[in-house]
């Protein structure tokens, strides 16, 4: 039986990101939180110093700040027919753990996701008619607008040192900057980092092209700042250790060193790590949650933390575990489509080619998470018709290296040997002379592709792992052909001295190699409690003291990263917990 | 800080300058100055291999990573030592690996499916083609020649060869190539890239990363100097 603790007003589940931003904000507004980290505590001087931190087998190849599958992980299959076997270690995705979350070790790509996302399905049927969506494609529109989030992503930019050019100016277009984003109040908080030479190569064959590239946006502080917490940055050195590390310097916009710490000086917060989380419990009459049940992993202890408000801010992936571990809301079913939670796992794909170029020295090794250009042509713009190529979604294009690490960054020419002198000779001739042009693309949402409760595999704590129910569709692969298509012509005009080319992205999604850490969806956000998990203020439709942060409430994934939209709903749920629901606790939306 | 009596600089020098005088005087007998190998450096016995083991991923990693203009060969590097300090370690014991049965083979989108550590699938590994090797060509891996090695290497990479009680040849070729790729290109201090010459090699400048002006003033230049490991900068 769990240790009763005594009741705090709030408990967070998980201290990344959004725990840090509610921690900090709630503990301000005087409310008492206590958040239960599964992981370690981290800090800058102790974690991520120099020359430690430098090493990539220990944290790029060993993924020794990512979550331990040997504890917990997923079984994974492409679809309904095959049985699930468990991911025995990280692969494509690497889920973060300890005090920061995946905040201390991404890369810090920061995009403003607009409303050609937030009115995905209103928009497509207005344009192409309903037919054009097919069957199978489960997307529906958020519930929310961008003119909602535009204050919260501003809030979320200039807390996280994102350095970028502002293409749109209260509705002005600005030159050098994305044309295609959303009406911004302000510029961002620091100018964009230095282009490097494969950024330049990339931004002038794209503008050849007729398309309109950008510096990437991204919590890569471009100079030394003070956010308007009083948090202090360093400016990024460059120094291509960026994502699966933390910064030594901190130059990267990360809840350890911004709002976590901010809360922590705060006596109304209370921080418990190696407290991990195994049930939100539910009050006999199921309409609210009365706390969580969690062990101490340092001693194996079972505890209870009674709370009048909680909040899951674990990765999103552990988020929908523990919903439906917790028996909160009707797990989603593919074949009555009745349900919702697990429902529209979205993913990301892409394709890329390399360039070689005789002659030239890209430096490599000197980069940094976000430092490339792109391009919004085929994604938010929607005077792109798709209407041609038949896919709903859309990608960006990226000209540019985050880093050389060598065990992981050595490329060759398509046919070179994979070992001996040749193989050598090739390495040695391109490390520094190669660049990549590639499109991040979007997934949408798709019957089939869910999760839901492994019937055969457990965690350490006995309890069943969560499965995964994931592969690309026919409209991924329509996308996937078509931006092949685009990035070979625009490389072609680059003249390299020779390229591998982009191929379409048409095989099964595998477990292996690394993709991408942008999974979305399992507990959606909606208009009804017949289609999603959470209303539009993140507030669980069952219990309506429950709230949850995160990508795992996003009902598609666009082809940009997930933390800006992930960092602005969390502001926006803040205030909306310390200004309307925490004085009069009840639905918010009525349902 | 004043240095009393013991200029530790200085007796650096002249330890240099000693061992430079002591190898001048015995070079007209060293007959064995011409085996380099001999003199391995400090600390390179094995505590994972066994001698048949050690032999066989000494050959492995002087085929993968032949001597040339570029880097000495694999043992040269440290390669064979990395691998077996990686396999001894928490890592070749299965540190973060998901050991829970039932066992699958599923299919390859899902992963490796094992219930082997990664120091049981190399033993395993080795083992299984030994046998191939033997039954082949009549010799252990070590000792065929290097065409015959090549074409091992091959169908061990391309999954033509069948163990008929081992595990599927491919898998184990992943584990041999990423631990090589790791022992060439990882940070001196586990053992491989010695002199870090895998990193010259690329010209990959090491840990010490301050390029906040060097991104702009060695645009399209090549970055000169030599590269830096932790343990250059403990």
């Amino acid at each position: 039986m769990a240790k009763k603790l005594k009741e705090v007003d709030v408990v967070l589940v998980g201290l990344g990101w959004t725990g840090g931003i509610l921690a900090k904000e709630l503990t301000e507004a005087g409310y008492k939180v206590v958040a239960l980290e599964r992981g370690a505590m981290r800090t800058t001087e102790n974690d991520f110093a120099v020359p430690k931190i430098r090493d990539e087998l220990r944290y790029a190849n060993r993924q020794d700040l990512m979550q331990d599958t040997a504890r917990d992980t997923l079984t994974i299959r492409n679809n309904p027919s095959q049985e699930a076997l468990p991911m025995r270690r990280l692969g494509s995705f690497l889920p973060g753990e300890g005090v920061g979350g995946a905040g201390s070790h991404w890369n810090g790509v920061t995009w403003r996701w607009a409303d050609t996302e937030f009115r995905i399905r209103s928009l497509y049927e207005e344009r192409h008619g309903k037919k054009y969506i097919p069957a199978d494609m489960t997307i529906q529109d958020w519930g929310i607008t961008y003119a909602e989030l535009e204050p919260y992503y501003d809030r979320f930019e200039y807390t996280a040192a994102v350095s970028g050019k502002a293409g749109n100016l209260r509705g002005t277009k600005q030159p050098g900057g994305n044309p295609f984003e959303g009406a911004r109040a302000r510029e961002y908080p620091l100018p964009p980092l230095v282009s490097s030479l494969a950024g330049d190569l990339f931004s002038t064959a794209a503008t050849n092209a007729g398309f309109n590239p950008f510096p990437c946006p991204t919590a890569n502080a471009s100079r030394a700042y003070t956010n308007p917490d009083g948090a202090k940055f360093g400016g990024c050195q460059y120094c291509g250790y960026c994502e699966r590390f933390g910064c030594e310097s901190n130059a990267k916009g990360s809840p350890h060193i911004t709002v976590i710490p901010i809360a922590m000086r705060n006596p109304n917060f209370e921080l418990r790590t190696y407290s991990w989380v195994t049930k939100v419990l539910k009050d006999s009459d199921g309409k609210r949650v009365t706390g969580v049940t969690y062990t101490n992993t340092l001693n194996g202890e079972e505890l209870e933390q009674p709370a009048g408000l909680v909040v899951l801010c674990a990765y999103a992936i552990n988020n929908v575990h523990l919903m439906l571990l917790s028996g909160i809301g009707a797990p989603y079913d593919p074949v009555a489509q009745k349900g919702v939670v697990g429902k529209n796992y979205c993913y990301q794909t892409g394709a890329s080619a390399t360039l070689f170029f005789e002659g030239k020295y890209f430096n490599p090794f000197m980069g940094t998470g976000g430092l490339n250009a792109r391009t919004d042509d085929f994604h938010t713009n929607w005077d792109f018709d798709r209407g041609p190529f038949g896919y709903v979604g859309g990608s960006t294009l990226t000209g540019g290296m985050t880093n050389g690490r060598p065990i992981g960054y050595r490329p060759v020419p398509a046919g070179t040997p994979r070992w001996g002198k040749k193989w050598k000779a090739e390495s040695a001739k391109w490390y520094n002379s190669a660049m990549t042009v590639g499109s991040s693309g979007s997934v949408m949402a798709n019957r089939y592709n869910y999760y839901d409760l492994d019937p055969t595999y457990r965690n350490a704590f006995g309890l069943p792992l969560m499965r995964m129910t994931f592969d690309y569709k026919e409209n991924e692969h329509k996308m996937s052909r078509h931006m092949a298509q685009v990035i070979n012509e625009l490389s072609k005009s680059m003249n390299p001295t020779s390229m591998n080319p982009a191929s379409a992205r048409t095989d099964p999604w595998t477990v292996v190699p690394y993709q991408s850490t942008h999974n979305t969806g399992g507990t959606i956000m909606g208009t009804t409690p017949a289609t999603s998990v959470v209303n539009k203020y993140l507030q669980s439709w069952d219990c309506h003291n429950l709230f949850i942060m995160g990508a795992s409430v996003f009902p598609h994934n666009s082809a940009y990263n997930p933390t800006g939209p992930v960092g602005a709903l969390a502001y926006r749920a803040a205030d909306t917990l310390k200004n309307v629901y925490l004085k009069k606790p009840g639905p918010l939306v009525s349902a | 800080m004043e240095d009393k009596g013991f200029d530790r600089r200085a007796f650096l020098k002249s330890a240099v300058a000693g061992s430079a005088a002591a190898a001048t005087v015995s070079l007209p007998q060293a007959a064995d100055a011409q085996k380099p190998a001999a003199v391995a450096p400090a600390g390179d016995g094995y505590t994972y291999f066994g001698p048949d083991e050690a032999a066989f991923v000494e050959a492995l990693v002087d085929h993968m990573v032949p001597a040339d203009e570029l880097t000495a060969s694999g043992t040269g590097l440290g390669l064979h030592i990395f691998i077996d300090r990686a396999l001894a370690g928490s890592w070749g014991k299965g540190d973060r690996l998901y050991m829970q049965g039932p066992w699958k083979p599923g299919v390859p989108s899902q992963g490796y499916q094992l219930p082997l550590t990664p120091a049981a699938l190399y033993r395993a590994g080795i083992a299984a083609t030994n046998r191939h090797c033997m039954k082949t060509y009549g010799k252990l891996f070590d000792h065929i020649s290097e065409s015959e090695r090549e074409a091992v290497l091959r169908d061990l990479d391309n999954g033509k060869l069948v163990f008929d009680d081992g595990p599927p040849s491919r898998v184990f070729f992943a584990i041999v190539y990423q631990t090589v790729m790791e022992g060439m290109f990882s940070d001196p201090i586990y053992g491989g890239n010695r002199n870090k010459a895998g990193w010259k090699m690329l010209g990959f400048p090491g840990v010490l990363a301050v390029h906040q002006q060097n991104i702009t003033n060695f645009k399209n230049k090549k970055f000169p100097g030599e590269p830096m490991g932790i343990a250059d900068m403990s």
